[in-house]
């Protein structure tokens, strides 16, 4: 579920923007940097420090986006995969500076601590939680992009740039909005996640490889792709994990490659 | 791009594009001054030899990987799956008691081909994004495999206990590494004549075409997908050479051979050189590598810090890498 939290973001950025965004991690790194230290630094409630992880995250993003990002879009894949493999280097470098190399603590708040009694057997809070907030912000993205003037906006300028250029849709504020608001989900994914996906230095680079097979599975563009990707992925995964242990992620990697050859564009793609 | 400023030379000469064609593949004087400055690295640098024979095999492999990239216009994020193989597979005959340098080397570019083969036939069917995820998913999957069969590899602590025989019976590995420094330099040079035959071959500019309108290559009727695949293979091939090859000088192999780490740094450093121009990897390489060297000594995490401020530096300000820098340069003088 934390993949899926961090991947939506991902989605929006890499899918609807079609930009090859191996970056993402790092905007979901600043986000879990955020959280954590704002809750054992500075003793702020959990729900605050996630806001403040969203909007920091998002903010950051409209920096590197404007200065970085723009040139290159409709450009070559290359470039993008080159420019957002500096940028993980350079923020593994410089969390490594502010934060130090060990992984960061996180205590989930006293109320998310317990366990969820609910009636036939009883599930840790914590979890419970993140499972809500995953179901939650798939329905609100997918509302926000399927039902809003904004949503439907993103959708003309990534189907037909110039036409929706012609149409009077500022298409480069758009895309900051949009690339704002996927970097701003990593944010709150990481955050959120902070307790399950350990947030160290390497964070973006170690979860890489995941983030972008819940996207390429589950198809880029849509809101619906990553939340199945995602459940599939993490069932597959714990359930290989404990059928066959001996192989352990291999199979994970091996489904991958059979669903990409099945299915090209992932299981929701748009042609 | 390359068939742009070779039409234009060839009709600034006034002799029409023929004569460019016919003259291309013609040495420079000017390609001679990679192997002239390894000689006087040997004289001049006596105590890096070892740094620099792994110069030399990473410029191999970064040269494997300009084909791919540069020429082929496959965007791969797992070349390393091969350098991975072609190390492994060399380095476990040389710890299980065969360690006859060249067959080992011949057997490790042999299953990396096998390798870039068969994963070929089924990643190059994508394009795009979805190519990229399939060579990063092979690489993992071998990444995975190494690491499940610690047996055989060694698992998280490498791959050790290699012996390797004197090349020929005769020129032993020395402690100062020269004969590992001749023995790469004479391995590149080979590779790199016959990277030099193919890229500037009919099939060579075919592949150029495919990079540049693969539409109108299928109209007029090449055959895509093989030539794709033929240099994929190639590619591959040339890759486990060089992961023999620093196997073999540095009797060691680890799975860092085979991370996605890897298969981006050697992007890194042909990007930085210069793609698609056959000499980016002998600028690229010994450029990061020395660099890496010498920072990583201060401070080996903040050294990312650089390497990542020069990667964005050159997509936003130098594309071409250094190479498209002296190509511009030389352009504007005139």
């Amino acid at each position: 579920m934390v993949l899926y939290l961090v991947s939506v973001g991902l989605s929006v950025t890499m899918g609807l923007m079609g930009f090859v965004n191996l970056a993402h991690g790092v905007f979901a790194m600043l986000g879990g940097y955020v959280v954590t230290s704002l809750m054992t630094r500075y003793g702020v409630p959990f729900s605050l420090a996630l806001l403040c992880a969203a909007l920091v995250t998002a903010l950051g993003s409209v920096v590197v986006e404007r200065l970085l990002y723009r040139p290159l879009y409709g450009g070559d894949e290359l470039d993008q995969v080159l420019l957002t493999m500096g940028l993980i280097f350079m923020s593994l470098a410089a969390v490594t500076y502010f934060w130090g190399p060990s992984p960061q603590p996180m205590r989930p708040p006293r109320w998310l601590s317990g366990e969820v009694d609910l009636g036939f057997r009883s599930f840790p809070a914590f979890r419970s939680f993140l499972i809500l907030c995953g179901a939650a912000l798939v329905t609100l993205l997918w509302l926000g992009l399927e039902r809003t003037r904004f949503g439907a906006r993103v959708r003309a300028s990534v189907d037909n740039l110039r036409m929706a250029q012609s149409v009077g849709i500022n298409t480069s504020r758009l895309f900051m909005l949009t690339f704002a608001l996927g970097s701003g989900l990593a944010g709150l994914g990481g955050g959120l996640g902070a307790d399950l996906l350990s947030i160290n230095p390497s964070y973006a680079l170690d979860n890489l490889v995941y983030f972008l097979i819940v996207v390429a599975v589950g198809g880029l563009g849509s809101i619906r792709g990553p939340f199945v990707a995602a459940l599939l992925i993490g069932i597959a995964d714990t359930g290989f994990k404990y059928l066959l242990p001996e192989l352990g992620a291999f199979f994970i990697y091996a489904l991958t490659m059979a669903m990409l050859l099945w299915r090209p564009r992932g299981l929701f793609g748009r042609a | 791009m390359a068939t742009e400023g070779l039409v234009r030379t060839g009709l600034r000469a006034g002799n029409g594009a023929i004569d460019a064609f016919a003259r291309r593949h013609r040495f420079h004087p000017l390609e001679a001054l990679p192997w002239a400055a390894a000689i006087a690295a040997f004289a001049l640098f006596p105590s890096y030899l070892p740094l620099c024979s792994q110069v030399l095999a990473t410029i191999l492999f970064a040269l494997s990987a300009d084909l791919v990239l540069g020429y082929a216009g496959i965007v791969t994020l797992g070349h390393a799956a091969f350098f991975g193989t072609g190390a492994y597979i060399a380095g476990i005959l040389a710890a299980n008691g065969w360690g006859e340098p060249l067959t080992g080397l011949l057997a490790g570019a042999l299953a990396a081909g096998l390798v870039g083969f068969l994963s070929g036939l089924v990643v190059l069917r994508t394009t795009g994004l979805t190519l990229l995820m399939q060579t990063l998913v092979v690489a993992t999957l071998l990444h995975e495999a190494a690491n499940k069969a610690s047996s055989i590899t060694g698992g998280d602590d490498g791959l050790q206990g290699m012996e390797v025989w004197p090349i020929f019976g005769w020129f032993r590995f020395d402690l100062f590494g020269r004969t590992a420094y001749f023995y790469c330099l004479a391995v590149l040079f080979l590779c790199w004549l016959m990277a030099r035959q193919i890229v500037h071959s009919p099939f060579g500019r075919s592949l150029t075409g495919i990079r540049e309108n693969v539409r109108r290559m299928h109209a007029i009727g090449a055959p895509v997908a093989r030539r794709r695949l033929v240099i994929y293979t190639i590619s591959a091939v040339l890759a486990g050479i060089s992961g023999a090859l620093i196997a073999q000088t540095t009797q060691f192999a680890s799975l860092s051979f085979l991370s996605l780490e890897r298969s981006g740094t050697v992007l890194i450093m042909l990007i930085i050189g210069g793609v698609g121009r056959l000499y980016g990897a002998f600028i690229g390489v010994p450029l990061y590598m020395i660099a890496q060297d010498r920072f990583s000594e201060i401070d080996p995490v903040y050294w990312y810090f650089w390497i990542g401020l020069l990667m964005v530096v050159v997509v936003v300000f130098a594309r071409g890498g250094v190479l498209g820098l002296f190509e511009r340069f030389w352009r504007w003088t005139r």
